[in-house]
């Protein structure tokens, strides 16, 4: 009997609880109403240390900017999301995300492979996603309206990979591993497809999900040495791989996309990789001369120094917040096509330079780099040397498709 | 295709395939053993078995940071890494079945095994969360011991790291014992009597749910062995690393004839070789149309082969019919 009675006082006390929030954000959102903007990226799991990056990127960029939507009269809010790296936890955020009628821009994804499906669901709604790290062609090239991203493109990463093992690294051959996502297969095949018109010999080109187990991928690849190594994918997986490789007597030098860019490459690989080059859609902060700023205040606020992206981020949120002023002009809540119209129109001075979109959403200037990790020591990363820096604007529209 | 190149991997592959093979048959004598007993499909021993791993990179992080890491001699640390690997993963699984197992033991079929199902969720992100709170780290790194990583290039292309002898011949090293404990010892006899017939065990004052205790600890700590073993030779562990292992594992056990020891054992290394020589040479033999990716078809066609020509799994036979 006590037992249910406790049950029952639960069961009251909870439905008081739910009754009571819609009242309490009620009470909250006086004035002209409320504006979110939504983050997606992995904030839990393997890839947790770049998704992060993002929310508090895009966090910082908030607070700093959401002073004129206040004066207003307007509540600006973030509402992080975890999509776990997941295409189908993606999908239903995003469909979460389209029922809160408050949010009007969304600054995510970190993987391509979860970008893509959720961004469909955003354009049911003409919802603006700006993307401060996926690089996949695909993302764009659908030319929807509400689409957009600050970084660059992997039919173009691909190749700065591919023209830096020819030329640079002068390696004659290449084996090629990679992990059957979007963003993975696909850098990985751009850089296949330009390794071979260059005359680089394709060894292997080899996919795999495999997180711990590489045994049996090394073995093969060792027996027909080949002078580099391209891991299309992210460090999760990249480093494991890179360090058993090593452990088994692999000679080759390992390249990598931008996937390859966090510190914990080093915290798990260790020696392995160090002297390793990636290419990379997002420079560090030592090569931005005005995110030098953004990085120092994020250490304050954050206690750690921004990852790979949280400056991509960063600028993502604040063209989010002037494209909803902008639209916002006539003092009332805007339309999110308003919002997606305002964000393709955008011009603005960022830390990661100038940003502009093209008519597809691709940034017409992008950055790419190729980095070589110069220390085993993960809290060195900031210290990566660039060795090869490049401005190219993003293929124009006919080029794919 | 590169024949040459064919047979010169063939070495490098077999010891891979060793390798891998004793891991899974190490585990699956977790599932295994209790489905002798039970007759029911512990599917949380997936996370008994990264437990393992776990308790033994927090063993081998913390001897880091008291210094003793490289101060002691390298078998020491491993010996007592395994020791603490096992400790934790049996004593584990004997909980999971006093919490999870024993208040269903009479429940039909079907009840304890989603319970089981629903403990292995619960486990991973009980792992989960405490990392997440006591390291703020998803992926775990077990430290490198420089004497194990020593290799002996025989060949251009074999290398025996002093790693995957030290997994070999420490998964012996248990197997030998499990068979001992169940053969030669007293409680041994009492475990195979209560997997006979648990009423007439008991008629003969046999304590039937301690020795049921005694056979998850055993299991549990063969599965913590594996997971330290597995830490150990591939250096890197999450929360959700015992899921597919784990799963390979049972079906190891299943190809070697479940409730049978020996069948796990041999189970074990021929699902670890099937896989390691599908991934090795399916792209060379198929001139990259089927890469490594395929492995997992190949070795589960051929589990669906043998399960069709004996459906008891390879030792079968031994495996008593149940009244």
């Amino acid at each position: 009997m006590i037992r249910h009675r406790v049950y029952l006082v639960l069961a009251l006390v909870a439905v008081l609880a739910a009754a009571l929030v819609p009242v309490a954000s009620d009470l909250a959102a006086q004035g002209k109403g409320t504006i979110k903007i939504a983050t997606q990226s992995p904030l839990s799991g393997g890839q947790a240390a770049l998704g992060e990056g993002i929310k508090l990127g895009a966090q910082l960029a908030i607070e700093k900017s959401k002073g004129a939507l206040e004066k207003q009269g307007f509540k600006v809010d973030l509402v992080p999301f975890d999509d776990q790296a997941k295409p189908d936890v993606g999908v239903a955020n995003a469909k979460n995300i389209i029922a809160d009628k408050d949010i009007l821009a969304v600054i995510g994804h970190l993987n391509s492979g979860v970008a893509i499906p959720s961004s469909e669901v955003y354009k049911e709604v003409s919802l603006v996603m700006i993307s401060p790290a996926n690089t996949n062609p695909v993302v764009t090239d659908r030319g929807y309206p509400n689409v957009n991203r600050v970084c660059g493109r992997d039919d173009v990463q691909g190749v700065v990979g591919s023209e830096f093992a020819h030329g640079t690294m002068k390696s004659k051959s290449v084996y090629i591993i990679h992990d059957k996502t979007p963003y993975g297969q696909g850098v990985a095949e751009f850089f296949k497809a330009d390794a071979e018109k260059k005359g680089l010999k394709v060894l292997g080109f080899e996919g795999t999900e495999e997180k711990s187990n590489f045994d049996p991928i090394i073995t093969p690849m060792k027996a027909k040495n080949p002078d580099a190594i391209y891991f299309g994918g992210i460090y999760d997986q990249a480093a494991p791989f890179f360090k058993q490789a090593r452990e088994k007597g692999v000679k080759g030098k390992f390249l990598g996309p931008d996937g390859m860019d966090s510190s914990d490459l080093t915290k798990i690989a260790g020696k392995a990789v160090v002297g390793m080059y990636y290419t990379s859609a997002a420079g560090p902060a030592s090569a931005l001369p005005k995110a030098k700023a953004f990085s120092e205040e994020f250490k304050k606020k954050f206690g750690k120094n921004p990852e790979p992206y949280a400056a991509e981020a960063y600028d993502a949120a604040t063209i989010a917040v002037k494209a909803i002023e902008a639209a916002a002009k006539s003092g009332k809540v805007p339309s999110r096509e308003d919002v997606a119209t305002a964000v393709r129109k955008a011009k603005l001075a960022g830390i990661t330079g100038d940003i502009e979109f093209d008519a597809k959403g691709d940034r017409k200037k992008a950055l790419y780099f190729v980095l070589q990790v110069a220390s085993d020591d993960p809290a060195k990363w900031g210290d990566n040397k660039i060795v090869k820096q490049l401005t190219i604007a993003a293929p124009a529209a006919a080029a794919k498709k | 295709m590169d024949v040459a190149l064919l047979i010169g991997i063939f070495p490098q592959v077999l010891l891979d395939g060793i390798t891998l093979g004793f891991m899974y048959a190490l585990i699956a004598l977790g599932y295994t053993m209790v489905y002798g007993v039970l007759e029911f499909i512990n599917f949380a021993h997936s996370e008994i078995f990264i437990v393992g791993a776990f308790v033994g990179v927090e063993v081998m992080l913390g001897l880091k940071s008291a210094g003793l890491l490289d101060g002691l001699p390298w078998p020491v640390v491993l010996v007592l890494v395994l020791l603490a690997g096992m400790a934790g993963s049996g004593f584990l699984a004997v909980t999971v079945e006093r919490v999870a197992y024993r208040p269903l033991r009479n429940a039909p079929r079907l009840i304890p095994l989603i319970s089981a199902i629903g403990i292995s969720f619960f486990l991973q992100d009980m792992i989960r969360l405490f990392e997440s709170l006591w390291r703020n780290a998803f992926n775990l790194v077990y430290p490198t011991l420089d004497a194990l990583n020593l290799r002996f290039e025989l060949t251009e292309t074999l290398d025996v790291s002093v790693k995957s002898l030290v997994v070999i011949g420490a998964a012996l090293g248990m197997l030998w014992l499990l068979h001992m404990i169940v053969n030669r010892t007293k409680v041994g006899t009492a475990i195979r009597a209560v997997a006979e017939d648990q009423a007439a065990a008991s008629l003969m004052g046999i304590d039937v749910n301690r020795m049921i205790s005694l056979t998850f600890l055993i299991g549990g700590a063969m599965g913590g062995a594996a997971g330290v073993l597995f830490g150990v030779q591939y250096g890197l562990i999450n929360p959700y690393s015992g899921f597919i292992p784990g799963l390979k594992a049972f079906t190891a056990a299943v190809l070697g004839g479940i409730g049978n020891i020996p069948g796990a054992m041999v189970g074990g290394l021929v699902l670890g070789l099937l896989e390691a020589f599908a991934a090795s040479y399916l792209s060379l033999l198929t001139g990259g149309a089927f890469g490594a990716e395929y492995k997992d078809i190949l070795a589960f066609s051929m589990l669906i082969l043998i399960l069709i020509f004996r459906p008891k799994g390879l030792l079968g036979e031994v495996v008593r019919e149940r009244a």
